[in-house]
């Protein structure tokens, strides 16, 4: 499904403020992988997901999605492979723009598009049913503007755009950091439901060490640019916080954040 | 006093084009872009050449808006390939045209005097020079309204109106913004050439320095008209550019009724700006006292 081998990634080369974030990174997820990506500030769990979304080009190794060499590809032309959402609720959605406006361009994801109106009433009743899973009362509400929503509501439509046509991969950055405990609890309800109904091959990072545990069928943890610990399934189920605490001490980093000590 | 209105609107009607493609780079895309500094007289300086050398003033127009779409487009490849700042890249584009409009003219300036232009045709029907003004220009602002309204409700300008919103959202769903860019920019010079050579036929020259400040004078149109009218929708949005670029006019007119010297008309226009785009922090700072 994605297979990366030997990623190497260094911002800033030739500055002082060189710094490399991965350090030869191998992962490969079979379909329908529920991963969850764990690790300290600067483990460089961001700059791999934003690796495989082709945010930036990364400096050696091969990324292949669904038997396509997707290293060269730019970012663009991997969204249609790929499903992201982002930790900042603002980034995901068009501020200025409709509930429904955004929703249409989230369905069109991968797809060419052309001077045809964009607008199709049958889509409309499509969202109608989509929005209405979240329970959030949105339905009524098509062409409300994205920007008068709470952070909450905006993270939920975007999950639900980010999985709107099928992506082979869907990538989560904290999506649900942002939020309140609450919310950020129902927001990653409603992505587990989502990851189920459409069998999604899943790459999560959280801080959140008991979310890690509890959602997903593999765990992976990251520090100074390198996994250093990659458990799935029953290995996985018999995991605790503990376990995943004397894991950190032995990568010896001190990379543990009070965010993660505290989640 | 009738035909002071008239002309009043007609102006404002003719200029609101240039409101509107400032209005799809400023506020649209989110870029302030100066191209339009050259592009308008670019879009005078087609027009009157192609006329004197007889070419039919209709021709001539469309002329104009293919030459303001290619000086557009090099702005947005500059911007998007070279990667300089927008602001740089339109600045860039605008002093090449300097060069480049005296090209075309072969002079500072060209008359149109005795020569047929669009508005003649009007004229033919025995209407006075300033109503053929205002129905022409009344006719261009409602077919671009029409259009642009067209446009932005279909895919790919529902793309370009995200491309300025988040870009990085508009990526993720597959569209390239570089492309987007570079089309905002091209459509919104097209719009501001055109606007340029109905202004020059109407005036009945075209000069090479007759760009200076329509950049301004086209965020105050949008400012005034966002300010004054509204921001609803895109419909009312664009309706109100239109508008903005009407209500400037009268301003215009009025303080030079009221006897301010038409040589402080741009230290006015840029001053009208000023305060009216720092009105939310204005705004924001007096609340929080």
């Amino acid at each position: 499904m994605l297979e990366l081998t030997g990623i190497v990634k260094t911002f800033f080369k030739g500055t002082v403020n060189e710094k490399t974030a991965l350090r030869g990174v191998d992962l490969r997820l079979e379909s329908g992988d529920f991963t969850t990506v764990i690790g300290g500030n600067g483990a460089g769990k961001s700059t791999l997901l934003n690796s495989i979304a082709g945010v930036f080009p990364v400096d050696e190794g091969k990324i292949v999605i669904n038997d396509t060499d997707v290293t060269k590809m730019p970012e663009y032309k991997r969204a249609a492979f790929i499903g992201r959402v982002f930790q900042d609720p603002m980034l995901g959605t068009a501020g200025n723009m409709q509930i429904e406006e955004n929703l249409l361009l989230a369905l069109r994801r991968g797809k060419r598009m052309g001077l045809k109106w964009a607008f199709v009433p049958k889509e409309r009743e499509f969202f109608k049913e989509r929005l209405s899973l979240l329970g959030l009362g949105l339905e009524d509400r098509l062409t409300a503007r994205m920007g008068l929503l709470s952070g909450g509501q905006r993270q939920s439509i975007t999950l639900l755009m980010a999985t709107m046509m099928r992506p082979d991969l869907l990538l989560l950055d904290e999506h649900t950091a942002a939020l309140d405990p609450k919310t950020a609890a129902n927001v990653l309800t409603l992505t587990e439901q989502l990851v189920e109904e459409h069998k999604l091959t899943t790459l999560m990072i959280t801080h959140n060490m008991r979310d890690a545990l509890r959602y997903g069928n593999r765990l992976i943890m990251m520090d100074n640019g390198k996994i250093i610990f990659d458990v799935r399934d029953e290995e996985k189920k018999k995991l605790t916080v503990k376990d995943l605490l004397e894991r950190f001490e032995v990568a010896g980093e001190g990379g543990l954040s009070d965010r993660m000590m505290l989640g | 006093m009738t035909d002071l209105i008239i002309a009043t609107l007609g102006q404002g009607l003719l200029w609101s084009l240039l409101a509107i493609g400032v209005f799809i780079t400023f506020r649209v895309l989110d870029i302030a872009d100066l191209t339009v500094e050259g592009s308008f007289p670019l879009g005078a300086a087609i027009s009157a050449t192609l006329i004197v050398e007889g070419v039919d003033p209709v021709v001539s127009i469309l002329a104009a808006a293919i030459g303001g779409m290619i000086a557009g487009a090099v702005t947005g490849w500059i911007h998007t390939k070279l990667k300089i700042p927008a602001l740089l890249a339109g600045i860039l584009t605008m002093i090449a045209l300097y060069s480049i409009n005296l090209r075309v003219m072969g002079k500072a300036n060209v008359s149109l005097l005795r020569m047929d232009t669009i508005y003649t045709f009007f004229e033919k029907l025995s209407f006075m020079h300033t109503w053929a003004l205002a129905l022409v220009g009344l006719l261009v602002a409602v077919v671009t309204c029409v259009v642009l309204f067209w446009f932005f409700g279909t895919e790919i300008g529902a793309c370009l109106r995200a491309t300025g919103v988040n870009p990085q959202m508009i990526r993720a769903q597959g569209v390239n913004t570089d492309t987007m860019i570079v089309l905002g920019l091209l459509l919104s010079n097209g719009f501001v050439a055109v606007s340029g050579a109905l202004i020059a036929q109407g005036n009945g020259f075209a000069d090479v320095g007759m760009g200076v400040g329509t950049i301004v004078i086209g965020l105050a149109s949008v400012i005034i008209g966002e300010v004054l009218f509204g921001t609803r929708s895109f419909v009312s949005n664009l309706i109100s550019v239109v508008l903005g670029s009407i209500v400037y006019r009268i301003v215009i007119a009025v303080v030079l009724y009221l006897g301010m010297p038409p040589n402080d008309l741009k230290l006015f226009t840029a001053v009208l700006v000023a305060i009216a785009l720092s009105l939310p922090t204005l705004k924001a700072k007096w609340q929080s006292r």
